[in-house]
């Protein structure tokens, strides 16, 4: 079949795989779930595989950084300083004379850290006051979304620096709580409106009419259906939580030396960039991988998680 | 106009009676994550000028895949059109450029939709949306334009137009909405008018003005109208003839009065049965068993085997033909002469 | 329409409030702004006092807050660490910042629309692909990574660009530090561009205009476009708040004087009337693209206008 007009393409340009003539009984013989129908999905893709081993291993070296780093990321040696690679230190040496291979593996506990607090208590904290808000409606849903609203209208790099440079924090708790205490109004809103959504559906209607109590509905009714857009934003959130801590390290105002943070030590590189770039390399490549593999993730999970786009 | 075309129609020596749109061995697939699912296996129609056509079928038999790949908006991919020919004015729409099919849609054959709220843009003016028929393929200006499209909304009876023109597809009702989508594929005065299930979004009430109000302009106009319905009580009045599809096939056609008294296959049979009727009160009434058949899997030689109730070894082994059954009648029914006899 | 504008301003007066009071709680009372003007040293009780009674710093702080607030509104800011006026300060700031911001919008609106209508209309090929990885990449890369990158090859390397922007500088030379400023921004306008287009092109009334035997070019601007333009201006109008907060990084990095930079300097110099004062601005700021966007919002979508 020649292609017919230039206009089609434009309705075809998307996959619908639905388009077709959709048989009720093919439905029936496969009762496909969403998330064994996510899964299904999910494991075809390459790109998913390679996030998911790239995060593990994040994970393993931010627990266990000696597997695969023998040295002391603070122990420095000045009269090494911005030398270039050399046997056993293939990154080279920064400005005060540290192995930059051996900060750089160091340097992942900080940034999967902070990722991984603020991410849970985000969740947690924004579910929970989201999805009630969602779930009972009435006055509690008003003041929480006038609550988001002020907190919406502090752009979180702003609130960062303020907040973080009056705290004199500098811990990878201060920063974990900092994002916590601006980045749930973000899920909170998601969960509300997932919730929402959940609650109208006839399947829970109908159990509510059975007499299922709140909890009840709740939980075995409603969570589940609101889950899915909360974990696609919680993961991508991750990757941008870890891109904040650097950035607001890179300020002075989040983790502070003698800390070892991608962040700090991309900070102190970038003004010796024109002398010894190898020192920005590594750590600014270490961190764009881990925030790229919690986007893809993210990403992947998304569109698995959303027939729509199916 | 008319008369211009007979004696062109005449002299010229290759279309002697061309019907306005003829559709031979036409065959439709869609890629699905499942397999290629079949949706249209070789269907053959025609329309004359004034004549229209019922197709009929459940979601599914291919009625409105078919309508899709004449109007040449079907999603492709994953649909593919593998085989067949669309002849329109006696010319294949398949083997034409993109351009010259463009300017066929909307002036030669124009097609309404079921939804008319989802199928008008929702952030435009009604007015705009009218008017923009006149503005693309006539060069109206935009007040001319609108002036037309008030004219529109007043042929199809919506009250008020002048005032309405300016106002969004959300603040009118069901069938109000209807009938600015046959306004705009009655704009350019089309020869061929596609209505796919025209009538299904609204309420019954409503159903019977719109379906009167399409076949009375459509007798006005001398357009072919393909009505494409699962209703067979929607057909009975407006419909010339009907062509009843299962599985991507034709499996019966027949001017419309003969099909409702003698049905030629055991699926139209099947149908007829199932609507309720007043006579039969108090009688349970006939299901067909089954489910339709699952496109990437048609099952072997009549499709509707599984569900027949006359089914033989016959059926499920060899493809049935449309036997000719009657003048202007076919039944695609090994056993089309039992069918008839009972 | 009067009315919803009217419904919206209204729901903005909480919204200022309750956002410039987190601020003000923050820096005065997280902070202890008198001990930081003395530095490391310890300040003799006696001036401390003075100064806080000056500073309205003795009352409890509502009532500061509302002190304030009254002083903004006759439009006095306080003085800054060097003893200039903040509003003087402001004065010489917010126009560097938001001829910055003035670029950098444009970059992300024209940059990210475009290439999210290439890839929405291409899903699935090789030019949507392309568009993806090229906003993760950009999303993954921090601002201050891609900051020096550009900086250093752009401007140092290949000298296309002024590595550092003096004050008063051409718009030609805020190109690449909008560039680094749009950054993020751009990709994510370019990928919600690309679900609304991928979206709405699956929708009936698309086929209806294809139907229509309209041209391609005209489906796509007036039906297309339009509908799937709705969310993306949602985004790029609350973005501008983003866009003057995200100076503070790309100020730092092209060593440009504007809002980011005294901000900054007043972070550093623990300078409470120069934090609050910028941050109330920017907030209003924010409020105001806001209150924008959802009259813009009601333009666009008459369902909205009419509900």
């Amino acid at each position: 079949m020649p292609d017919m007009t230039d206009s089609q393409s434009l309705v075809d340009a998307v996959p619908t795989t639905a388009a077709g003539p959709v048989d009720p009984s093919q439905q029936r013989e496969k009762a496909r779930s969403l998330w064994s129908d996510a899964w299904h999905d999910l494991s075809r893709k390459p790109l998913f595989y390679i996030s998911a081993l790239v995060i593990v291993f994040l994970v393993v070296i931010a627990i266990w950084p000696s597997l695969i780093a023998s040295g002391d990321p603070l122990a420095c040696d000045l009269s090494k300083s911005q030398m270039g690679p050399t046997s056993g230190h293939p990154f080279g040496f920064d400005t005060q004379g540290c192995d930059v291979y051996t900060r750089v593996v160091y340097g992942a506990r900080a940034s999967v850290s902070v990722g991984m607090f603020s991410t849970l208590g985000v969740t947690v904290l924004g579910s929970l006051l989201g999805g009630l808000a969602g779930y009972f409606g009435g006055w509690w849903d008003a003041i929480l979304s006038r609550i988001s609203d002020i907190f919406f209208g502090i752009p979180i790099l702003l609130g960062g620096v303020v907040f973080l440079s009056v705290i004199k924090g500098g811990s990878v708790t201060t920063v974990s709580l900092f994002m916590i205490l601006l980045g749930w109004p973000q899920i909170a809103r998601i969960a509300r409106g997932a919730v929402i959504t959940a609650k109208q559906q006839d399947y829970v209607q109908a159990a509510r009419a059975l007499g299922a109590g709140h909890t009840r509905l709740m939980l075995r009714h409603i969570a589940p259906n609101a889950l899915a857009p909360v974990i696609v934003v919680a993961t991508i959130a991750l990757g941008t939580y870890i891109s904040l801590e650097a950035t607001l390290s890179y300020l002075g105002v989040g983790l502070k030396p003698p800390a070892v943070s991608w962040g700090i030590d991309i900070s102190a590189a970038s003004e010796q960039i024109n002398n010894a770039p190898h020192m920005l390399l590594w750590p600014a490549g270490a961190l764009s991988v881990t925030v790229l593999a919690f986007i893809l993730l993210g990403d992947a999970v998304r569109d698995a998680l959303d027939p729509k786009l199916r | 106009m008319t008369v211009i075309d007979e004696t062109a129609g005449a002299l010229a020596p290759a279309a002697p009676a061309a019907p306005l749109l003829d559709v031979r061995d036409l065959h439709v697939e869609f890629r699905t994550r499942d397999g290629v699912a079949k949706a249209v296996n070789g269907v053959n129609y025609s329309v004359n000028a004034g004549e229209t056509l019922a197709v009929l079928g459940e979601s599914g038999s291919g009625k409105s895949v078919t309508a899709q790949a004449i109007m040449g908006i079907l999603d492709m991919p994953p649909g593919r059109i593998t085989s067949g020919e669309i002849l329109f004015h006696g010319k294949d729409m398949l083997t034409m450029s993109g351009e010259e099919r463009r300017k066929i849609r909307g002036r030669k054959i124009a097609m309404i939709f079921q939804d008319a709220l989802s199928a008008l843009n929702p952030v435009l003016s009604v007015g705009y949306q009218l008017g923009e028929m006149f503005r693309v393929h006539q060069g109206m200006s935009r007040k001319q334009a609108k002036l037309k499209a008030i004219e529109l909304m007043d042929r199809v009876r919506i009250p008020a137009a002048k005032e309405r023109v300016n106002d969004y597809p959300h603040q009118f009702s069901g069938g109000m909405r209807q009938r600015i989508m046959i306004a705009m594929a009655l704009a350019l005065e089309p020869d061929l008018i596609i209505a796919d299930e025209p009538t299904t979004a609204l309420d019954v009430t409503v159903q019977a003005q719109v379906m009167d109000l399409l076949a009375e302009l459509q007798r006005e106009f001398t357009m072919g109208l393909i009505l494409i319905t699962h209703d067979l009580g929607v057909v009975a009045d407006v419909a010339d003839k009907i062509a009843v599809m299962y599985a991507g096939r034709i499996v019966e056609t027949a001017p419309v009065h003969e099909i409702y008294r003698r049905p030629a296959h055991p699926y139209t049979k099947g149908l007829l049965q199932s609507i309720p009727r007043l006579d039969r009160k108090g009688q349970e009434l006939y299901a067909i068993k089954g489910l339709p058949p699952n496109l990437t899997r048609i099952p072997s030689g009549c499709a509707f085997n599984p569900r027949c109730p006359m089914a033989q070894d016959v059926c499920r082994t060899d493809v049935p033909v449309l036997h000719q059954v009657g003048p202007g009648r076919g039944s695609a029914c090994h056993f089309w002469k039992e069918t008839l006899g009972d | 329409m009067g009315r919803y504008v009217i419904r919206r301003l209204l729901q903005m007066v909480p919204v200022f409030i309750g956002t410039t009071f987190l601020i003000f709680v923050m820096v005065y009372a997280l902070g202890d702004p008198v001990a930081a003007m003395f530095g490391d040293r310890a300040p003799d009780p006696a001036t401390a006092a003075q100064i806080r009674h000056d500073l309205y710093l003795d009352h409890p702080l509502p009532l500061q807050y509302l002190h304030y607030m009254g002083q903004i509104f006759t439009g006095n800011f306080g003085k800054a660490a060097t003893g200039q006026p903040v509003t003087e300060l402001m004065g010489t700031a917010f126009p560097v910042t938001l001829r910055l911001t003035i670029v950098a919008f444009a970059i992300e609106a024209i940059a990210g629309i475009g290439l999210g209508l290439l890839a929405g209309l291409r899903r699935g090929r090789f030019a949507d692909s392309g568009v993806l990885a090229f906003t993760l990449l950009v999303v993954a890369i921090p601002t201050f990574v891609t900051g020096y990158l550009l900086q250093y090859f752009v401007g140092v390397k290949w000298g296309l660009a002024n590595p550092a922007v003096a004050d008063g500088a051409p718009f030609s030379d805020l190109i690449l530090p909008g560039v680094v400023l749009a950054g993020v921004s751009l990709a994510y306008v370019a990928r919600l561009t690309r679900t609304s287009v991928a979206e709405n092109s699956r929708a009936d009334y698309l086929r209806t205009a294809v139907a229509k035997g309209l041209p391609r070019r005209r489906v796509v601007t007036v039906h297309l476009l339009r509908n799937s333009l709705i969310p993306v201006v949602t985004f790029l109008g609350t973005d501008i708040g983003g866009l003057m907060a995200g100076a503070v990084v790309t100020e730092r990095i092209f060593n440009i004087h504007g809002v980011g930079y005294q901000l900054y300097q007043g972070i550093l110099r623990q300078n409470p009337p120069t934090v609050v004062g910028f941050v109330t601005i920017l907030v209003l700021i924010f409020l105001a693209a806001n209150l924008l966007v959802d009259l813009l919002y009601a333009v666009l979508d008459p369902r909205i206008r009419y509900a």
